[in-house]
Parts: C-alpha cells; structure tokens; sequence
C-alpha cells in the first residue's frame, strides 16, 4: 500500500429491499476482502436456509436479534483496502425508526451511498435518506440505482430515477451528486464494469470511490484548535513546558502564528508545534499536536485558539437544526448539559422555531416537543458562550450534542445554522 | 510540507490520540488494559505519544488468566519498567482460590470465560471508571458495532441495542456512581493497519509473533502450543513445526500458523496475502455464532 493513500469514510443508506446488504457484500468480495473462512461461514448459512448460490447479503449480519429478525437494530462499521485507498464503511440501518444511527454513521462520512430499486424509483424513503445526508452536509452523494437486472438494464428506467431525484434534490443542500446503474446482485457496475449497460459511460461504483476528491473534504481556511487538556509533564527537561494537546479542526497553524484564546480574548505567538518529539513547522486538520505559546496565558480544556485575523463567533444564543435522538421527548424550556468541542456548558431548549416533515420536507406544526427521530430548528441558550462556526463552513465547530443531566444519555444532535 | 492531507495510517494515528486525549480528560480513573498482545502494545505506545513530554498518564491492567506464554509475562513486565507505569493484576487463579469462579470442565476448558468475573472485579476495587481497550472493529462482528466510548451499566453490561449514539467526534463519557465506560482508541484499525503501524514505528512485539520452533499438537484446524495445561487425546501427537502466532490469548487457546516469517516485514508481507480471519485460529470464538456477542453482553473485552 501507498504512503499517500488517504481514507474515505462512506455510509450507506437504503433498507434490505433495496439490496443494502447484498451490494456492501458484493464490494467486499469483487474486491477480495472477504476471507475463506467468512466465506465459508455464509456459504452454509445459505444452505442452511435454502438460497441457491451465496448470499452475499449475510456477510452484514450482525447481532444475534438482527439474525433472528433479518434487519441491522444499529451501525455496524466494515473495512476493505484496495491498492489505492483505505475505507471505512458505516452501515447503517435504513428503517425509519432508526433514523438517530443513520445521522450517527452519516456524521463522519466523505461520502453517502443511497440506494434506489430501480422498479420502484425515488419513494419517500430515498428523499428522507437524501435530506439526512444533505442535513449532515456529506461533501458527496452516489445515487447507486440497483436492481437493474430486473428491469432489463433499461437505459429509460434509470433516467427515470434521475430526473425523479434531480426534481427534489435541487431544494437540498448537496455539493457533489453522481448516478450509477447498477446489479448488486449480479455485480454489474459495483466493481467491474457492466457488459450489460453500455449506455452508461461512467465508472463503476469502486472507482468513483477510489478516485473522488476527497483533500478538501476537510475545511483548511479556518485555524481552530479546541485544547483537549493541557500537558506540564514537570520533569527535567520540561520544567516550565505547558502544551495545549488538541486535535487541529480546521485550518493550518504555523510557528509564529499569532493566535487568538477563545473565550478570554487574550493574544500570543505559536512558540512550537509539537508532536511527540518531533518539533513541526506547520499542521493542519485533522493533525492532533500539542501547540505552545510564546506567553503564559491561563488556558484550559474547552478553550480555543484561533488565528487572531479569523475567529469564530462566540456566542450564547444558538440556532441549530435539531434531530432528536432518544425515546424520552425534550420537554418544554428543559435543561441540557450541551458538549461543543471540548467545551461542556449546560443549556436550554428556549424555542423550536419550526418542525421537518421528513418525508415531505414541508415544515409542520410544532406541538411544543421533540419526539425521537424529529428533526427541528431550535433556538438554544448556554449558560457561557460557545465559540461556533456555521456547519456549513465546518462540521466540526458547527456541530452540538445534548446530553440529558438525568439519565446521562445522548439525547440530540445539532447543527449549527 | 506541501499537501494538507493526511495518509490512512497517520489519519488514524491522529483519531487513536484524539480518543486517550478525551478519556485522560473526561475520567478520574482510566487503565489500559494490557494483555501483551500487538493491539494493547499499539494502543499503550499511542498513549505515550499522545501525551509526550509527559509521562504515560494511564495504569496498565493485565487480567492474568494463570494460562500465559511465559514470553508474554517476561515482555510485560520490562515494558511496565521502560514507561515507568502501574501495574495492576487481576488475577483468575485467585478468583477461582476465593470461589468467585469454578473451573470450566470438558475437554475444551479453558479460561477465558472466567476472565469476565476477574476483570470487572478488578475495576471496582481499583475504582476504575474507563477501560481503554485494544478491541478493534475488524476483528468480530459484534465489535463491528461498538463505539469509541462504550458505556457499561453497574453490572458491567453492555447492552448492544440500547447504544449511545457517537456523532462527529463528540464523546459522551457520562456516568453514575458503579458503572464504567470500555473505550476503544483503535476501533477502526484492521489487522494489516497494526501491523504496517508496528512496522514503520519500529515496535518491540512479544518473540511470539515471529516464527519460531515450537511443540504443537493440531487441534481445530490450528497449531495448538504444547503446555503443562494441555490434555491430550489419544489420537493427537505432539510435533515440532515452525509456527507464528497471528493474535496471543490464553495459552490453552491460541493457535499459531505455520510459517516462516520473522521479521515485521515478512509478517507484513504474510498478513496481506492472508485469506483466513486472524480470530479463525481462537478457539474461544468458534463455540457458537454468537460467542462474542455474549460474552461482551456479560462484561468481556
């Protein structure tokens, strides 16, 4: 394996009728990541149960319940490497009543896999899936129209998706969308290319995977670093060091930066970057380095230092879109603790200022509460500023999530508007 | 430097300390639990550069199941001298002395279930309140569905359905009094990962993983070693073979593969043409479908 090769983060999003599993297993094995023994496991198993061939959808199974049940309860990740690229994919379960792991396995994500049955088309499922990854600003989206083999690999059933998809999509928020027709089942087009569809002139799904740009991903404009904890390690030697440990969330930093500490305000210089005993002139997101300065400032877990010419809005008031995530509803006016970077305040839910209808993307009624699954745009008050982004700009500053004092539970996901 | 992106191996290196920097910050009392297997060796070095010039932050557990490779014990203990860190032992022997726990019977006893009970006891009486741990996605698939912070109720459960959800790179390391969180810096890590890590940080591994002579005996399609604690039937012959050991467990348990690499390039070499699991060769995993999942629900690794 190359030395430059970068790691792309996938989701995939459909529900076992669209073949979910089958083109996850299809990937794995065309690509030969899938090991004799793992083989040899499913090729019974699918004796067992009667299927003609191997079923290369039991290579997702899981937990013992989602055997029994024949569906994914929560996000499973799997991993495969070709000669170009390392992957990480989150499968995660496309029922509605899972929404809460597709947003988890969406939030790391470069790029979202939606799959459609090219029988049945854009259904509300597809535009729910779609608005989830547009909602979580996954920088690209593939449109993988499967089931193609069962619609005779009609060039006019496929653009019939594709016009279905381009109608709502223009509403939401997507940088990057691409289409491919698709078997995942006979394995046209996921990883070599379809005899069957000459009419499609682009890649195979690996290759797209392989080959997107994928470098900017990862907002290099604006320097912020959140100091995770502060090393004094106070031994000889280091006496008197004191290195801000954090993890670079957007931006470059260089020696000699000036830099500003969010929320005190005050100023210094990058003394040096360090990592482990290595000394760097620059780094960048997502490097996690420990960073001192030319002055003494008194700095702790949950501040920030940024570039002293480009600093995040600090504020205690905050518009998010909310998904609420947890069986309990959120009570009018209730209190939260809210975690923002490594900044933890206590919060409030003051106001939902509007409701989604996932299915319609029509904004509804608010009926003074947030129920599992619901995704809202609230207004939210801290008890000390947090230093946000938007999460357009950056998915890491821009992001929150409230953790319920009583149970201790993740309870909501937000993004900053 | 001319390119701002990061390759796979130093992206995950980056994600492995952002993970200790989070469990140092958000807990009183956090271990690495050590087994002297390659995963604990990685995560424990992760831990010292995340926090170097300081020394090592953390304590080492090691759950001693009395059922070791000799060389496991001796590599432990002079890496618990170089870092100058903590050692705690948990260990089964005694749990089993003050009938905590009663031996497994039959032919394939081991003690790799019982560990359970001595490793939970040992984080309540060292008041433990994170367990950083080696386990990685890749490996199982009832670890393909933890998370970086895994929260253990006060029994020491987990309970796969009910899982915090993990978004962005927030991690949510609340809890009450008696339970305890596991927490896992090389989830996404596969097994080529480690090795090409290890590989390139130039890290001392236990002899064990190279190949080596060694008396086996072939047994559920691996070479399992020689022991005082090995009974033998009546059709098994005790051999010689040159063998290397994939993953290090209980000596009871842990087949090893014939092979000749012996050196971390070969073995680089070898794991990326390999076509078998590196948990195939444990017979703890082949009791049932479902023997991870079950055992992780009771308080396992």
């Amino acid at each position: 394996m190359l030395d430059n090769n970068q790691l792309l983060r996938f989701t995939t999003a459909g529900s076992v009728d669209d073949g979910k599993s089958t083109l996850i297993g299809r990937l794995l094995y065309d690509s030969k990541s899938i090991f004799e023994d793992q083989l040899e496991s499913i090729e019974n198993t699918s004796k067992q149960k009667g299927h003609e061939g191997v079923d290369l959808a039991l290579f997702t199974d899981g937990l013992r319940d989602e055997r029994e049940q024949g569906i994914t309860i929560d996000v499973a990740y799997r991993y495969f490497t070709t000669p170009k690229r390392k992957f990480i994919i989150a499968d995660t379960p496309g029922h509605i009543q899972y929404t809460r792991n597709m947003v988890t396995g969406a939030s790391t994500a470069n790029a979202a896999l939606i799959l459609v049955d090219a029988r049945h088309g854009v259904i509300e499922q597809t535009r729910r899936h779609a608005f989830i990854a547009s909602l979580l600003q996954i920088p690209h989206i593939i449109v993988c129209v499967n089931k193609m083999d069962l619609v005779d690999f009609s060039e006019e059933a496929y653009n019939n998706v594709l016009s279905q998809f381009e109608e709502f999509s223009s509403k939401l928020l997507v940088k990057d969308v691409r289409f491919i027709p698709m078997s995942a089942l006979l394995g046209d087009n996921v990883v070599n290319r379809s005899e069957n569809m000459s009419w499609y002139q682009g890649a195979p799904l690996l290759h797209t995977l392989e080959t997107m740009h994928i470098s900017s991903d990862v907002n290099k404009v604006d320097a912020r670093f959140p100091v995770q904890t502060v090393l004094r390690p106070q031994r000889e030697g280091f006496i008197d060091y004191r290195g801000y440990a954090g993890r670079i969330a957007s931006g470059v930093f260089r020696r000699g930066d000036e830099v500003t500490v969010m929320p005190s305000g005050f100023t210094s210089k990058i003394k040096t970057i360090d990592f482990d005993t290595k000394e760097l002139d620059e780094a960048f997101a997502p490097m996690s380095v420990s960073i001192t300065l030319e002055d003494d400032i008194d700095i702790s877990r949950g501040d920030m230092l940024v570039r002293s010419n480009n600093k995040p809005e600090p504020s205690q008031d905050v518009e998010v879109m909310l998904c609420w995530l947890n069986n309990t509803a959120s009570k009018p006016r209730a209190k939260y603790s809210v975690f923002h970077t490594s900044n933890q305040q206590k919060a409030m839910i003051k106001d939902i200022v509007y409701k989604i209808d996932i299915n319609t993307l029509q904004r509804k009624e608010d009926d003074g509460e947030l129920k599992m699954n619901e995704i809202a745009k609230v207004k939210i008050r801290t008890t000390k500023p947090l230093m946000i982004d938007s999460y357009r700009e950056n998915r890491t500053t821009g992001s929150i999530i409230l953790v319920d004092d009583a149970t201790n539970e993740t309870v909501a996901a937000g993004m900053v508007v | 430097m001319s390119k701002y992106y990061l390759n796979y191996l130093d992206e995950l290196e980056s994600e492995a300390i952002f993970v200790l920097r989070e469990v140092w910050a958000q807990f009183q009392n956090p271990v690495i639990l050590f087994s002297g297997g390659k995963d604990s060796i990685v995560v424990t070095h992760l831990a010292k550069k995340a926090f170097y010039p300081s020394k090592i932050p953390f304590s080492l557990m090691h759950v001693d199941t009395g059922h070791n490779f000799p060389e496991t014990i001796q590599f432990r203990d002079d890496l618990i001298k170089e870092l100058g860190a903590n050692l705690i032992v948990g260990s089964v022997q005694e749990s089993i002395d003050e009938g905590r726990v009663a031996e497994e019977k039959g032919k394939n006893a081991t003690r790799n279930a019982l560990q359970i009970t001595t490793l939970l006891d040992a984080i309540e009486a060292n008041k433990v309140d994170c367990a950083i741990g080696g386990g990685r996605r890749d490996e199982e698939k009832a670890r393909a569905k933890e998370r970086f912070f895994s929260h253990r109720d006060d029994f020491g459960q987990w309970d796969p359905k009910n899982q915090r959800p993990e978004l962005w790179n927030i991690f949510n390391g609340k809890y009450f009094e008696g339970e305890h969180f596991r927490a896992f810096p090389i989830s996404n890590w596969t097994e080529m990962d480690v090795w090409n890590y290890i590989k390139r940080e130039n890290l001392a591994i236990p002899s064990l993983y190279f190949a080596h002579e060694r008396e086996v005996v072939w047994r559920q399609n691996s070479w399992i070693p020689n022991s005082e604690f090995l009974v033998l039937e009546d059709h098994e012959e005790v051999v010689t073979k040159k063998i290397r050991f994939r993953t290090l467990g209980d000596i009871t348990i842990t087949g090893g593969i014939e092979s000749d690499a012996d050196t971390l390039e070969k073995i680089a070499d070898e794991v990326s043409t390999m076509r078998q699991t590196e948990r195939g060769n444990r017979s703890d995993d082949k009791r049932s479908e479902s023997a991870m999942e079950d055992r992780k629900r009771q308080g396992y690794f």
